[in-house]
């Protein structure tokens, strides 16, 4: 019953399979996308935190703080461009996105 | 020791199956919801790996931030969700099969994974125990002396997530009155000013 790394590691696999598999199920749902991108972050993130942990080691924490402010502001721009999309097409359709190339 | 085991599998269990309700469920705000489902369960996940100032920090800034946005950003904007999930069970084959070799590899790969024991005894910025230093204060010392630059830019990357995010949702719309203040200081040279006498007016 000893909770090792393994574990960590584990969850952390079946999150980020997850987060990988929400972006091929939801390709036209660009809300949920993000979504799936937090969850990849999260799992990332459990990673880092359970080998600095195992290791003894306080810098994966210092690692993991910083990607949490990354997928912070990833999730301020993405859902920023969303709206401004939504202001100009009536619609979030992911398919509709390659009309903005020049 | 049991009680330990027995908080990770319930904290893991819930965390994996609000996940799959996140990408799965019907309705978005539902699926906003799971989130901070499983980012609280995973807050407990760092809770047992003694991670306390980062577990705290995941439900102030996911819980309290970025799902907030989600739902606010979700309940906004008037979208048809049932016309964006056509397609869902066409992908479902194709998504099942690439993430089921993807996880049955990771887990090839991780599930074996001890770390070699000269690693452990030597780390660089070893973890005090929790009896002279609590996790929040080594985090701060570490951070403030060797890791300054990389929490100066983290802060950096925020301001101009922020900027962004202000400059791609302003908009100014052309007829709404607004005060402007220059305009109102530079009308003092064409104001005169009467002496008004008592009882006759101007």
């Amino acid at each position: 019953m000893e909770i090792g790394l393994s574990h960590y590691l584990s969850v952390a696999a079946v999150l980020f399979t997850i987060g990988v598999f929400g972006i091929f199920l939801n390709r036209k749902n660009v809300i949920v996308i993000l979504m799936s991108v937090e969850l990849i972050l999260l799992a990332v993130n459990i990673n880092f935190v359970a080998f600095s942990s195992f290791q003894g080691d306080l810098v994966g924490q210092i690692f993991a703080l910083l990607v949490l402010t990354v997928a912070a502001a990833e999730a301020a721009i993405g859902l920023a461009i969303l709206v401004v999309y939504y202001r100009n097409r009536g619609s979030i359709a992911v398919e509709d996105i390659n009309l903005m190339k020049g | 020791m049991i009680l330990q085991a027995l908080f990770f599998y319930l904290f893991s269990a819930i965390t994996v199956a609000s996940a799959l309700m996140v990408i799965g469920s019907r309705n978005p705000v539902h699926s906003v919801l799971f989130l901070i489902l499983a980012f609280f369960n995973a807050a407990g996940l760092f809770l047992l790996l003694g991670a306390e100032f980062l577990a705290m920090l995941l439900v102030v800034v996911y819980v309290g931030a970025v799902a907030v946005l989600f739902l606010f950003v979700v309940m906004m904007l008037d979208v048809d969700f049932v016309e964006l999930r056509q397609g869902f069970l066409q992908y479902l084959p194709v998504g099942g099969l690439v993430g089921l070799v993807f996880l049955v590899e990771l887990l090839l790969a991780f599930s074996g994974w001890v770390f070699a024991p000269e690693l452990v005894s030597q780390p660089v910025t070893p973890i005090p125990p929790l009896a002279t230093m609590t996790n929040t204060a080594a985090i701060g010392q570490v951070l403030y002396t060797h890791y300054i630059f990389f929490f100066q830019i983290a802060g950096f990357v925020l301001l101009v997530a922020m900027i962004g995010a202000i400059v791609l949702t302003l908009r100014h719309k052309p007829n709404v009155k607004r005060q402007v203040i220059a305009d109102q200081v530079h009308r003092s040279q064409i104001v005169e000013i009467h002496t008004v006498e008592p009882g006759k007016g101007i």
